[in-house]
């Protein structure tokens, strides 16, 4: 079975697994990280978010030989390792100010697309408008869109 | 809302009870389920006010437990932690919180250290371990208080021989208890010394309203920190030795069975796949990821037998339904009569967990792990499935993603059981999304038909005939359930359950003359859909309907919505929210031409709802663009208010209010299943048109009020049918036109391209990488 080599939370790992399956099932079903979740498994439902090289991706839709050595995963698992600190990443810390989730399903990849709209949005030098929210695709079935708002903006500020 | 004079038998004075203090060594108390609610029998129902009115739902759910022992029970451990299991569900409503809450407050510990778990089915306790209906903080509110003072005491008592004082002189804080010297015991301490002969019977008082902590105070969500950092650990993430994934391949028609298999064993050679088998419910594959299991399930070339409902589209259900309409008391009356029908479509009730469970079937027995809302009725139909006693099932109940009543039934478990008993192998089994609306739970189609007759100014006369596809109540009601309903005053035990839940919920909470609210449901096999009490049966329909017409009877008497609504409100805590929308939304206020405000009001659950909105339905909105996305016309504003009785914590109610507008807001504008030639078009959140972002109100708000109850109410539904109706009424002012049909997107021309029904799952993409952001 052949070999992919990976980094994965700051880690490099190793795993035995076809090529071909979704980045989604060797984290969850080989490697058993399971925050990312699964809604739909065709890039819609935005749940599995991650970050690959500090970007936002959907990993049940990228077969695992296209992830390489030197690529780096992001799961919510390692996401507070990225910033500075022992603690949270501030838009999780947001999340908790806000009471954004009820059941948590939606919320790791709400979470993961989260910074990455932000890290965008600053990139191109510039603050976050109604259409920058308007344009996250998440799904979240319990309705918590309006906290999740309020969070990203709260997020915004404190990553600085 | 009734007035019970019945004093149930454990309760003693206003805030005195009984609990027990179980014996032997360390503090384990117990408290009788059924505290707080009176008995059935002492209810008086008078003939003309509607039944709802005196007798609801949360009464029948809560009563149905009263006759059944039902212990419950907090253990202390040497920590001083408290441990407390319990018996229903949390799938997002926040009642773990809430829960946590009252233990705190009555224990006098901090939050952090009471841990609540949810308890495996537990047989003995019959219908009361469902989750259902909004109805747990109503039914727990006094029980678990119970309990907490009852190991409060025990504690105290423990102490007092440890510290050589007397009880009272004891001052319990934070899990310390001093004695008047500064001499003082943790509660880990005082659980250690404690051993209690046997079990006895102890009164306790309850604490006065007044020195609660944290009751009636938002708090945060005990579980806020693991959901935010992805340790928050649903079925699917349990780590189960040797439980593999396992898929469904499905029927293209609805409920459709497999015949055979062409190419088992070219599948089983498929990389990663370790079993295929025929289940009732299609053909069952395991593999090692889920993502085999998907390619296998696309490989799967099978031979299927006809589905429930071969051939039918929507319209033929509708005819179906229009058939089976009963007729209407007062006759037309020309001018003098208001009508209106309205048609509701199905939508489907999935969460964003899909459907899923584990299951290890092996050697004679079954231990099921699953997000199940009722888990006695999963253990007696996995027995069932298997030909196991129920003695030999295992049923553990882990948190859910999302419910919305879904998972009253056991639909997945069931599966799970049945795979794992083919495979001989544990099983985890899942849902692919596109299963979901294809063939899981629906709300089901009904057509609400009203005539009013208005005559010199006033309305003498409302009548609403609603008649729905039959929903699905087998959820383990069974027995306790026909005997509850046979036990109900003055003759409603002879309805059929759905009657008696449409009676038991539906109120007009108008004066409005004579009043009839009349359910049908033709048709008496429930299998033919996959019906469900998904997030309140029939209230968002049968609300849209009346507030629609409301606003209609206030326009044909030349009056205000709002002032029309006040003058014929029954109800002061209804009077109450609507008058505090009306204001906090600034109702009247000067809108642009296509945009305009719509307001709704609904009563149930103990409490009541009013929402406001505001729609924009202007061109340049409704056709705004956002990639793959249905816009339509945009809700900008939305302010909700609710009385939801004695709260124990309002920033849980308000979640649950904006999620209830979510809900509510989809059903009126977006969200269905589309019924073509006998199964169902949606395969996809993208094709299912539930709100998203690109939906949501911009600027959303809303206020719980201090309400007059001195009793909880239930909040888990009662957001949904104001907000669908104040939406619906919205859409109807800034367009001048009267919405028949619901959503009312259904017969735009279809959004999307059906995904395949052979295969019955759509291909994993392989481009990914070219969407990162
Ligand atoms: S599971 Fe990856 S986007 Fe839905
Ligand atoms: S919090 Fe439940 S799906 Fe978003």
């Amino acid at each position: 079975m052949p070999q992919h080599t990976f980094r994965l939370n700051g880690e490099t790992v190793t795993v035995d697994v076809e090529d071909g399956v979704r980045v989604l099932w060797v984290l969850r079903d080989v490697l058993g990280v399971t925050g990312p979740k699964y809604g739909c498994g065709i890039n819609v439902c935005k749940a599995c978010t991650s970050h690959v090289n500090g970007k936002a991706f959907n990993p049940c839709a990228v077969p695992i030989d296209q992830i390489g050595e030197d690529d780096e995963i992001t799961t919510i698992e390692g996401l507070a390792d990225t910033v500075e600190g022992d603690g949270l990443h501030p838009m999780q810390e947001a999340w908790l100010e806000h009471d954004v989730s009820q059941c948590g399903y939606c919320q790791p990849g709400q979470i993961m697309a989260a910074v990455a709209l932000v890290n965008r949005v600053r990139a191109e030098g510039r603050a976050i408008t109604d259409a920058d929210l308007d344009g996250i695709r998440n799904v979240c079935r319990c309705g918590t869109y309006p906290r999740i708002r309020q969070a990203i903006r709260t997020g915004a500020e404190s990553m600085g | 809302m009734g007035n019970h004079d019945g004093q149930p038998p454990a309760r003693l004075s206003r805030r005195t009870f009984v609990g027990y203090v179980v014996g032997g060594a360390g503090v384990a108390v117990a408290a009788d389920l059924t505290l707080g609610a009176a008995p059935a029998s002492a209810l008086p129902i008078p003939s003309l006010p509607q039944v709802a009115e005196l007798y609801d739902l949360n009464d029948f759910l809560t009563h149905c437990a009263l006759p059944t022992s039902n212990l419950i029970g907090i253990r202390i451990d040497d920590q001083g932690d408290a441990h407390f299991a319990l018996p229903r569900m949390e799938v997002g409503q926040g009642i773990t919180t809430a829960v946590a809450m009252l233990i705190a407050d009555e224990l006098d510990l901090p939050i952090e250290r009471v841990h609540v778990t949810l308890a495996p089915a537990r047989p003995e306790l019959l219908f009361n371990q469902l989750t259902g209906g909004s109805n747990t903080i109503i039914s727990m509110y006094t029980p678990v208080r119970v309990a907490a003072a009852v190991a409060r005491k025990a504690l105290l008592e423990a102490a007092a021989i440890q510290l050589g004082a007397i009880v009272s002189s004891l001052v319990a804080k934070a899990g310390v208890i001093q004695a008047p010297g500064g001499e003082s015991l943790t509660y880990g301490e005082a659980a250690a010394s404690a051993v209690i002969p046997e079990t006895k019977q102890v009164r306790v008082r309850l604490k006065d309203d007044a020195s609660l902590a944290l009751v009636g105070k938002g708090h945060r969500r005990i579980d806020a920190v693991d959901a935010v950092t992805g340790r928050k650990e649903f079925a699917m993430d349990l780590d189960v030795p040797h439980a593999l994934p396992t898929m469904v391949c499905r029927a293209p028609d609805l409920n459709g069975t497999a015949r055979s298999v062409r190419n088992q064993g070219d599948v089983e050679e498929m990389p990663g796949v370790t079993h295929v088998a025929i289940i009732p419910t299609g053909v069952a594959v395991r593999a090692r990821t889920f993502g085999q299991c998907i390619d296998a399930v696309r490989a799967l070339d099978v031979e299927w037998n006809p589905g429930t409902v071969p051939g039918k589209d929507a319209a033929d259900v509708l005819t179906e339904l229009r058939r089976a309409q009963l007729p209407l008391a007062v006759p037309k009356l020309g001018a003098a009569s208001v009508e209106g029908e309205f048609v509701f479509h199905f939508r489907s009730g999935s969460a964003l967990e899909p459907n899923c469970a584990v299951a290890d079937v092996r050697d004679g027995s079954a231990t099921i792990w699953g997000g199940l809302k009722s888990p006695i009725d999963a253990q007696s139909k996995v027995a069932k499935a298997l030909g196991l006693s129920q003695a030999k099932v295992t049923v553990n109940v882990v948190q859910g993603g999302g419910s919305f009543g879904r998972k009253l039934f056991s639909d997945a478990a069931i599966e799970a059981a049945h795979a794992s008993k083919a495979f001989g192998a544990p099983v985890k089994l899942m849902w692919h999304r596109a299963d979901e609306p294809r063939q899981g739970r629906v709300h089901p189609m009904a057509v609400s038909r009203i005539r009013a007759t208005v005559l010199a100014g006033s309305v003498l006369t409302f009548e609403q005939r609603h008649t729905s596809v039959p929903v699905d109540w087998r959820h383990g009601l069974g027995e306790r359930l026909t005997a509850e309903v046979a036990a109900l005053p003055t003759g409603l035990g002879n309805l059929g359950f759905s009657e008696t839940v449409f009676l038991l919920t539906q109120e007009l909470p108008y004066n409005f003359g004579v009043i009839t609210q009349l359910l049908n449901e033709p048709q008496p096999a429930p299998t033919r859909f996959n019906t469900g009490s998904v997030r309140n049966i029939y209230s968002p329909d049968v609300a849209t309907a009346n507030e629609l017409m409301v606003d209609r009877l206030a326009a044909r008497l030349g009056k205000d919505p709002v002032a029309f609504r006040r003058s014929h409100l029954k109800s002061k805590v209804v009077r109450r929210v609507l008058d505090r929308v009306a204001e906090l939304g600034e109702w009247g206020r000067a809108m642009p031409a296509g945009t305009a405000q719509g307001i709704a009001i609904h009563k149930e659950y103990k409490g009541a709802t009013a929402v406001l909105v505001e729609i924009d339905c202007r061109p340049e909105t409704v056709n705004r663009k956002v990639r793959d996305a249905v816009t339509g016309p945009r809700v900008t504003r939305a302010t909700v208010v609710v009385d939801a009785g004695l709260v124990i914590n309002p920033d849980g109610v308000k979640a649950q209010m904006m999620g209830g507008f979510a809900d509510g807001l989809a059903q009126a504008l977006t969200y269905s299943n589309h019924l073509v030639d006998g199964h169902f078009l949606e395969a996809s959140w993208d094709n299912s048109a539930y709100t998203r972002q690109w939906n949501t109100p911009l600027d959303f708000r809303c206020e719980v009020l201090d309400s007059d109850s001195t009793e909880p109410g239930g909040v888990g539904e009662a957001g949904v049918a104001a907000s669908m109706a104040a939406v619906a009424c919205a859409w109807a002012r800034a367009t001048g036109r009267m919405p028949t049909e619901f959503p009312i997107n259904f017969h735009d021309p279809l959004h999307f391209e059906p995904k395949s029904f052979v295969p019955p799952v759509p291909p994993s993409p392989t481009d990914g990488l070219s969407y990162t952001f």
